[in-house]
């Protein structure tokens, strides 16, 4: 492994440390699933990195795509829910 | 005050396991001996350029028909347990989309489903394949539920598509048994030029049917539980 991957693969991992963290603390749930989002899309990189593009691409078509959509829709109906 | 200490033990363990993991990883010098046998035959074998996409079409195509079984019970059974005390009639309307949503869905989805499309045809040639392809499918779909929540998508057609492929799939499966060359073996169809896309035998076939499978099983899922009113 090069230097110049390994110093990137170090900087995805401190993000997504990062944005999980996030994840995790935020009270405002659209930031937490945006972020948890996020944690998948770097780890999708990660997975481009370590030279596995297949896995990478499942990793942000479900992950960060599909997740991050059903999230906010399920969101969005417990909101209109909780309105009456 | 346990609580906490039981967490910090918890994730000490962890961290000393991935430590240890970590300090104790060598890199192989070579591939091992199926890593090398897939590198070596996959092209003389199936003629798919993409070694994944042969290895979970054809090597390991019983895995795959399970993993495609697994994910049709769980379709099943979210549609049995969602769709039980729906159409409570279309209630009250959702809230509006807002227009950047509107008018960036209408511009996307032709283009999210076409790169679905284009990802699982293309599997046996490029990173991706069916249940990529059928992932990407499905968030087009979302998108058009999230732009507007009331749009109402026929479950018959998304039930035939999901059962004609499913069923051709097996079919595929069960001629290579007839044909003596083994059960989901490729070898049906001739294997073509590498890197073509009528190459490979009957992968892309075989792929572009898991990939529609897949997306209609996740739509399915996704249009059931936008049609759940709250009980």
């Amino acid at each position: 492994m090069s230097n110049l991957l390994l110093g990137m693969s170090i900087v995805l991992v401190i993000a997504m440390f990062v944005t999980a963290l996030v994840a995790i603390s935020q009270r405002r749930l659209s930031i937490a699933i945006l972020a948890a989002g996020l944690v998948s899309l770097i780890a999708s990189v990660m997975f481009l990195l370590l030279a596995a593009p297949d896995v990478a691409m499942t990793e942000a078509a479900i992950g960060s795509g599909l997740t991050t959509f059903l999230f906010f829709f399920v969101l969005g109906r417990v909101r209109g829910e909780s309105d009456d | 005050m346990i609580k906490r200490f039981t967490v910090l033990l918890l994730l000490s363990g962890l961290a000393a396991i991935f430590v240890s993991l970590a300090l104790g990883y060598v890199p192989d010098a070579s591939l091992n001996q199926s890593a090398l046998y897939y590198a070596e035959n996959t092209v003389s074998d199936t003629g798919a350029a993409n070694i994944v996409t042969a290895i979970i079409v054809t090597y390991r195509g019983l895995d795959t028909l399970g993993e495609v079984t697994v994910l049709f019970l769980t379709a099943a059974i979210v549609g049995l347990v969602l769709t039980r005390g729906a159409k409570a009639g279309k209630g009250k309307p959702m809230m509006a989309s807002g227009e950047l949503l509107t008018t960036g869905a209408g511009l996307l989805v032709p283009l999210i489903l076409l790169m679905g499309t284009y990802v699982f045809v293309n599997g046996h040639l490029t990173p991706g394949g069916g249940f990529q392809g059928g992932a990407i499918l499905a968030s087009g779909i979302m998108l058009v539920l999230l732009t507007d929540p009331m749009k109402e998508f026929s479950h018959r057609l998304i039930s035939v598509i999901e059962s004609v492929s499913g069923l051709t799939f097996i079919t595929i499966g069960g001629l290579g048994i007839l044909m003596g060359a083994g059960f989901l073996d490729n070898s049906l169809l001739p294997k073509g030029t590498l890197g073509e896309l009528f190459s490979a035998g009957t992968i892309p076939l075989v792929y572009s049917l898991i990939g529609l499978k897949v997306g209609a099983e996740f739509s399915s899922m996704l249009v059931s539980l936008s049609e759940t009113e709250g009980s």
